[in-house]
Order: C-alpha cells, then structure tokens, then sequence
C-alpha cells in the first residue's frame, strides 16, 4: 500500500523514513499541534513550498535543465484566483475557474518556451525563463487594472474557508475547526496530492526517458526519443503543479501580489530548498522547503539576536543581520553545488550505505 | 634504422566510459615517415590525440627524444615541435588564410622563404591569402592545415588522413609535400586508409587493429606480403592501386 | 579585408612583394567575402520604421539618441559575458555582479569628490569622472579575476553546475555589496557638466546621453581593432572556434581565457559606473536588473558573437525607447517579442559563431 503510494520510490534510508515521517505527521496534525496564526501559516507556507520544490525538482534534478521562471507559473495560479474571486462570487466555482484558467495559462506559456528555447541549447532555457519571467513580474505590475498593480488583489475566499465558519459546534481537542482550518486541511491535502501524483511522474517510463535524456541527450536522441518534447512536456508538468501551488496560497492568504508571488527572491528560495535537500530524489523537495521555511521563521530571529550581540563590532554586526542571511544561505548553496551535489538526502543515503 | 624520435609504451586510453586504447606500442624512427594503417575504429585517432594530450593516457607513456611527454599538456608538447593536423582539418574559418598562418606561427611573423617554399606548392594559399578560410575548397583547406603544421620548422608532424576527400592531383600534390618534408629534418606520423598513397610514401608501418598495435614492419616487406595485408586490412593494398 | 602589412606582427614579407601582388600570374581575383550585413541592416531600418510611428521628428530623434545609448551600454556590460561564452563555453549567471560593484564603486568615488563633482567646471567634473571610472573597472576586474579562479574554474563543462554556481555566486556578491554598502539605495547627482540637454532647434538631446554612446563606440572601435588587429585577439578569435586547435597549436587558452574574463568583468564594471550616472541612483539589484536585458540581447546577437552582440544591444536599446514612448506599459515585454522574432528567424541568433 505505502509502496504503492510512494510509487516504488522509497527513502532508501533509515533516518531519511524517519524525518520524512515527522514532517508528514507534523504537517497533518499542525493545527493541533501547534495552535497559532503563525505556526499555521508556516505550516501553509511548508506545504506550497514542498509543492513548488518538488515540482522544480524535476526540472532541475530529473530532467536537467535550470528555469528562472518557476515563480512566473506559480504567480499565474495565483493571481488566476485572485482575479477569479476579486471579479466574480465569492464561491467555488469562481476557484474551480480561476485555478483552470491559471493552470491552463501556466501550461501553454511552459510549452511556448520549451519548444522555443530548448530546441537549441538547454542553455537558453536558463536565459529566456529569466527574461521572460522577469517581463511578467513587470508586466503584472503594469496592468494594475487587471492585477492589482503593486499592492496586488484582497478578496474574498467561499464561505467554507472563511474564518467565521465552524465545521463543529464547540472544540476538537481544545481547537476550533474553523476556516482556516478548513483551509489548511485544503491545501495540505492538495499538496500531499500532488506530491504523490509527482513521484509517479518521475517513476513512470515517462520519467526514465527523462533521467535518459538528462544523462546523455545526444543518446537519448539517437535513440529515437524527441528530447525537445520530453524536455517541453516536464516543464508543462512543473508549471501546471506550481500553478495549482499558487492557487492553494492565494486561497490561504485572501491576498495575491508580486511580493508573494512574482518575486525573484522567492526562485532562489525554490532553488536553494532543491539544491540543499538534493537534487533528483523528491524527498530532497520536502526536506529542503521544511528547513528553509522554518530557518526563515525562526532562524531569523536568532541571528537579529546575534547581530545585537556583535553591535559593536562594525562589519560583523552587518554580516549577521536577519537581512542578510541570503548570504549565508547563498554560501551554504554554492558549497553543496561543489562538494554535497546530492545534498542532504545523499548524505543520508550515502550513510546508510556506510553504517 | 634511427633511433625512435617518438615512442609509446603501453598506452592505455579511455574516452568517459569507454576504453578505447588497450596497450599501444609504437616507435616512429627519427627522420623517417611512419604510416599507422588499421581498419575504422582500431584507434589510430585516438592514438595522435593522445600523443597530443588531446586525450589523456590512463596508462603507459608516451616519449619524445626521450623525455616522458605523457601528463604534459597539450600547449606544451605542440611547443617541444610537434604539429597536428587532424581529420577535420580544424582550420579557423572565420580567420582569413593569412591569419590562420600567422597564428601557426608562434615564434614570430612567418619567414618569407617558408612562405615562399608552401606558397609554391599550394599556390592556392597565396591567391586566397585574404579569404576567409571557410570559403576554401576541401582541398585548399587541407592544403592549409598542412601549411599551418610547417610555417615553422617541426620536429615531428601528425597527420590524420591528409587524402581523404580530395582529389588525384592534390594527393599527388600532398606527397610531394610530404616527401619534401621528409627530406628535410622532419620525422611524420601518417594516419591513412589510402593504401596506395601510404605506400607511396611510407618507410615504416604499424598496424592497429581494436585499440592494440597487432604489427610493425618496414613498408617494402609489409606491401610484398599480400597474405599479410590481407588479414591485418582486410584487403589487399594492390586492390586498390 | 587586412592587408598583409596590418597586422600588429612585423610584415610578413620583409623583403618582397607582398603575397597578393602575384595574384594576377596566379588565376581569377578571388571573390570577395560575403559579409552577412542583412541583420546590420535592421538597425537603420528598424529607426525608419519608427519615424511614421512616433510622429514628430524631433522627439524620434530624441528617442533614437537615448535607444542607442542605452543600447551602447548595455552592449560595454554584454561584450565580456559573450566572449566568455563563445570561448570557454561557459555562461555566467554573476556577471551581473560586476555590473554592480562598478556602479557602487563608481558611486562612492565621485560622492567622495563632492567638490569637484558639483563644480562647474568641465575639467574638475571630469577629473572627479575620470578616476571613478577607473577605479570601478580595475576592482571590477579584479573581482572578476577572483570569481574565476574561485567559482567558475572548478566546473568547466559542466552547464548545470556553472548555472548553479554562478548564480549562487551573484546571491553571494549581491549580499556583500550591501553589507559594505548598506542595504539603502545610494543617490547620485551627475555633475553639471553632463546635465542638461544639447538643444539643436527644437531637438533635445541630453549630454550625458551623448557621452555613452561616445563610450560605447569607443569600446567597440577598440574592441574590434584588439579582436581583427592583434595577435591575442587573433587568439581570441581563434579560440572562439575551436579552442582545442589553438592548443594544439601551442597556445595555453586557459591563460587567454582568464584575461578575456578579467577584461569582460572590468568592462562590465565600466557599464554600471556608466549606468549608475545614467539612473542616478545606485542598488544593488542594479546587476540582476540589467542581467534581464544582457541576455536578451546576447541570445539575439548569437551567443560568443561580438557583433552580434552589438547589433542586439542596438536593437534592443531602440526598441525599448521607441516603445517605451508608445505603449510603455509593454515596454520589456517588448524586448522578449523582438528576441522571439529574432530566434524564429535565425535560432542561433543573428551572427551564429561557427563552431567545430
């Protein structure tokens, strides 16, 4: 059964089956186990964030080519149901059509710049999402009668998820099952969806050819297998799961805007949880993302805390500023690129490989 | 026979995955011209791009007037006098002819006697001298390669199948200049599948066969020895006379 | 065409006549080579096809001057990454970063020569330009110097990695520049000497625009004459086709390589101290801002093509002015329709550097 669900794909390694199982569990009982806006709405933040890496992961790590425009899909799920709910009801068939609209948009936009770029060098792949996607975040907030321009879209969610509804009269284990609970449960749901519906992809024949084509495409083509094309329809995959990604945020924020979604600062998040929890394993998606959300929250905190304790020291009181912890982080990712290219969940296999 | 100007010893080469040189022994005798035959894919390419250290030798050595050349890279052993002219002729087509002699030139502007010595055997470079290389003809373009591995004198040339392609009149063209060359102080290594030409022109032969060297000879006992060709070629050099 | 007697090495034939003088006795006078000039030609024509639409001839003027001098800047910022590309095969996603450090560096040299920045003398204006300038390319440079040694050395022909790397490279840089520079944005004035507008009739063109695409053509003169006239350019050039060859020929590349990097960062340091005065305003999103348009413009040019990369700079540059005045809600989305158009025309981009 569990073997089923995870596709064949299993951990491989004790302690990496064991903090997988702390995350899911953490995550699935998050609003009993850690009351609390803000722990809430870092657990959301997990969930899409695990969505978005996994998805980015088989790009970067299966198939092997780097797109600077996966935001880009993820702010097009997004602001597809913003402007859904913000123009039409309030109601589900508004999310059903904004997150359809958003994907579909995601996926053509995927196509048209796979089948451009790629058919030349993967390497322009790189640079044309990076233009393109930077285009768009202009472009999203130029058109602020569609948009919301730079302050971006505050709407109203269907009723279910709204914070005044109960499921229940009374609490379940001292918590009461409201809105936003429903809404996590939504999103945590989707997202675990989701995942699982990827780890299919990358162990189906389909994947394969993919991981083929990543090792030696000059083979692969030989062969007889269309790179272009399986190269394009990946990033088709990825765009439509950071589509339905961004719409899960949307959801939970009842606010959509570049910050949240366009901006660059957030693909290099995506590219760090990646390349740190490693590459090509999915597993690697969701150990990456829970780190760097939680470093974020709560990480931060400590080095303000270390900076005001080196105040006096000029430099060394700038390097530990909370602002600057990209830095830090930015070292940490160039350092794995070289020496940890699997990241931690090589690590952890390679261990269990030793032990 | 001169001493071994070039030798290899047990070389062993391997291409990513692939392993592609299994033990290769190989002297070419100083002042003399050294034909290496052997059937598609014996390894015979591989074999100059490792003496060049184009390709790097996982075992074995390569020596060259007795120094171990075979870590050196390959900037430095085209400086101890060794010119490659490979199969795809590698001429720079975006330069002019001139340039890409100017280039080849590495101790200075060419003298005007060797211009003048390459520019009589291949008038064509002096008429084109201001083109565009890759507007040459395959044969200009290989007269070229060739002229850019002897604007400065040269210990030691290799040379990847310098007829293939082109035309009776430029092959006879192309052993003259070898001949010349040989005549001069310059040892060649001469990969070939033009039996006719390698016989030619040959003083000693090397017979590759799956990445191994399978024969050394003399060229007059290896082209008298039909049976032998036979079964080391899979044909016989009087066939295609 | 170079005659034999050009090039920087001593004449060919020191005695004699040179080679080409026997070409009568020697057959037909060859054909000439055919230089591609149709993607030269979009340049003149794209303007003419703006006239009609921007309408007054003097605000297309205007235009024309601030597209080509946007464009000549962005082409001394492109000029490096391209040629790094072409000859090494590797793509740097930090070039942005050099960008930036010529702009902050820039910026605190002339802030620090307040006086002479504020004066209204030509002369001191300059002198306070001047250094600034110098100083932003040489530690552009050397910064340059270090990224390859450190970050790009280790994963040569890997693109993955170098993607990766480089990019990691540029968080890194971005990040230090604001804790040596502080996190704000640094507000800068150009002196009054570079201020103002030359008005010729009822034309505007503003000076300092002038003075780029001064700049920009400066650098590319030079460039092609150190590319067409010099033995290391001839290297260069060389080693853009096939860098396995001028090995064998007897030449370390890798040394070529590392200059030609050196150099690429110093001139992208020179784009941003040029940039800078240009927005007056220095951040250090400044590089990652401009990388956008880099890009663009190299992957139109065909990437490891100097000229190509000048002509995209210029196409790029027009275009987004033009558009820019007419419907400036679209104006870089513009830029990735123009690259879309270019690569449905030529895939390669307009000059494709011939490869082995």
């Amino acid at each position: 059964m569990l073997r089923a669900l995870l596709s064949d794909n299993l951990p491989r390694s004790r302690w990496l089956a064991a903090v997988l199982i702390v995350i899911v569990l953490a995550l699935a009982l998050a609003p009993f186990l850690f009351p609390g806006a803000k722990s809430l709405n870092v657990a959301v933040k997990i969930c899409v964030f695990i969505v978005l890496a996994a998805s980015y992961d088989l790009l970067l790590g299966y198939t092997g080519i780097v797109s600077f425009a996966h935001t880009m899909f993820f702010g097009i799920g997004g602001y597809g149901v913003a402007i859904a709910l913000a123009r039409l009801a309030p109601d589900w068939g508004a999310v059903a059509l904004g997150t359809g609209a958003g994907v579909l948009v995601a996926v053509v936009l995927a196509a048209l710049i796979g089948l451009f770029s790629l058919r030349v060098r993967t390497i322009f792949f790189a640079m044309i999402t990076l233009a393109v996607a930077s285009a768009f975040a202009i472009l999203a907030s130029q058109l602020s009668g569609l948009t919301g321009g730079e302050d971006g879209l505050n709407y109203r969610v269907p009723e279910a998820l709204r914070p005044a509804f109960r499921l229940v009269e009374g609490d379940v284990l001292g918590v009461a099952v409201n809105g936003r609970i429903m809404t996590y449960y939504l999103v945590f749901l989707v997202s675990l969806a989701l995942v699982l519906a990827m780890m299919r992809v990358v162990s189906s024949p389909f994947g394969s050819v993919l991981m083929a084509i990543r090792e030696n495409a000059f083979r692969a083509e030989a062969i007889g297998y269309r790179t272009v094309v399986y190269r394009t329809v990946a990033s088709c995959i990825a765009a439509a799961a950071a589509a339905v990604a961004g719409a899960l945020l949307a959801l939970w924020l009842r606010h959509t805007g570049p910050d949240t979604t366009l901006s660059f600062d957030l693909m290099i998040d995506i590219l760090l949880m990646v390349v740190i929890g490693g590459m090509g394993t999915m597993y690697g998606a969701v150990l990456g993302a829970t780190l760097l959300i939680l470093a974020q929250n709560y990480l931060q905190d400590a080095m303000a805390a270390a900076s005001q304790a080196a105040s006096g020291v000029p430099l060394v009181a700038n390097l530990l500023h909370p602002d600057r912890w990209l830095l830090w982080l930015g070292l940490l990712f160039i350092l794995c690129v070289y020496f940890f290219p699997t990241g931690i969940v090589g690590r952890l296999r390679a261990a269990r490989g030793r032990g | 026979m001169a001493e071994a100007l070039l030798s290899l010893r047990g070389v062993e080469t391997h291409i990513g995955r692939y392993h592609i040189l299994h033990g290769v022994e190989l002297d070419v005798p100083q002042g003399g011209l050294t034909m290496l035959l052997g059937r598609n894919g014996a390894g015979k390419t591989t074999t100059l791009r490792t003496i060049m250290g184009l390709w790097r030798a996982s075992a074995g050595a390569v020596r060259f007037e007795g120094r171990d050349i075979t870590r050196l890279a390959t900037a430095d052993v085209a400086r101890l006098g060794i010119a490659y002219v490979p199969e795809s002729m590698a001429i720079f087509a975006d330069l002019t002819v001139q340039e890409n002699l100017v280039l080849a030139a590495r101790s200075g502007p060419p003298r005007a006697e060797r211009l003048d010595r390459i520019f009589a055997r291949f008038p064509a470079l002096r008429r084109f001298w201001t083109l565009p290389a890759g507007l040459l003809s395959g044969g200009q373009k290989q007269m070229l390669a060739v002229a850019r591995a002897i604007i400065e004198p040269r210990r030691l040339l290799l040379i990847d199948e310098p007829t293939k392609g082109l035309a009776p009149a430029i092959i006879a063209n192309m052993i003259d200049a070898f001949r010349e060359l040989k005549d001069g102080d310059t040892t060649l290594l001469v990969v070939e599948q033009n039996f006719a030409f390698a016989r030619r022109l040959g003083d000693t032969v090397t017979v590759m066969d799956d990445g191994r060297t399978v024969h050394h000879d003399t060229m007059d006992a290896f082209a008298a020895d039909q049976a032998l060709q036979q079964r080391l070629l899979g044909l016989s050099m009087d066939t295609h006379q | 065409m170079m005659p034999a007697t050009e090039t920087t090495s001593p004449p060919l034939r020191p005695s004699g006549a040179p080679p080409h003088a026997a070409r009568g006795e020697e057959g037909p006078p060859p054909v000439r080579a055919r230089r591609d000039i149709v993607p030269l030609l979009l340049v003149p024509a794209l303007m003419l096809a703006a006239l009609p639409l921007v309408g007054s001839p003097a605000s297309w003027v205007t235009l024309s001057v601030a597209g080509l001098a946007m464009g000549l800047m962005i082409f001394v910022m492109a000029s490096g990454l391209t040629l790094t590309f072409g000859l090494m095969d590797v793509l740097n996603f930090g070039h942005g970063a050099f960008i930036a450090v010529g702009a902050f560096v820039a910026a605190s040299v002339m802030l620090a020569m307040g006086p002479w920045m504020g004066s209204d003398s030509l002369w001191l204006n300059l002198a306070a330009v001047a250094p600034a300038i110098l100083a932003a390319m040489v530690l552009s440079g050397l910064l340059g110097w270090g990224f390859e040694r450190v970050i790009v050395k280790p994963v040569y022909g890997q693109h993955l990695k170098q993607i990766l790397v480089t990019m990691g490279g540029l968080i890194v840089a971005e990040q230090l520049l604001k804790v040596v520079w502080g996190p704000d944005q640094i507000t800068l004035t150009r002196p009054p000497a570079l201020r103002g507008a030359f008005i010729i009739g009822d034309v505007a063109i503003e000076k300092y625009r002038v003075l780029a695409v001064a700049v920009g053509l400066v650098v590319f003169v030079v460039m092609q004459l150190a590319l067409g006239r010099t033995r290391i350019g001839l290297l260069v050039r060389a080693g853009v086709e096939n860098s396995e060859m001028v090995e064998a020929l007897g030449y370390r590349i890798g040394r070529v390589f590392v200059g030609v990097f050196v150099v690429g960062s110093a001139l992208a340091g020179l784009g941003g101290a040029l940039w800078a005065l240009y927005q007056e305003t220095v951040t250090a999103a400044i590089g990652a801002q401009v990388m956008v348009l880099i890009f663009i413009v190299i992957i139109i040019g065909g990437l490891g093509s100097v000229g190509g990369c000048f002509v995209g700079a210029l196409l790029v540059g027009l275009v987004a002015n033009y558009i820019g005045f007419l419907a400036p809600k679209v104006a870089l989305g513009s830029n990735i329709l123009l690259m879309a158009l270019v690569l449905l025309w030529r895939p390669q981009g307009l000059y494709p550097v011939a490869r082995r």
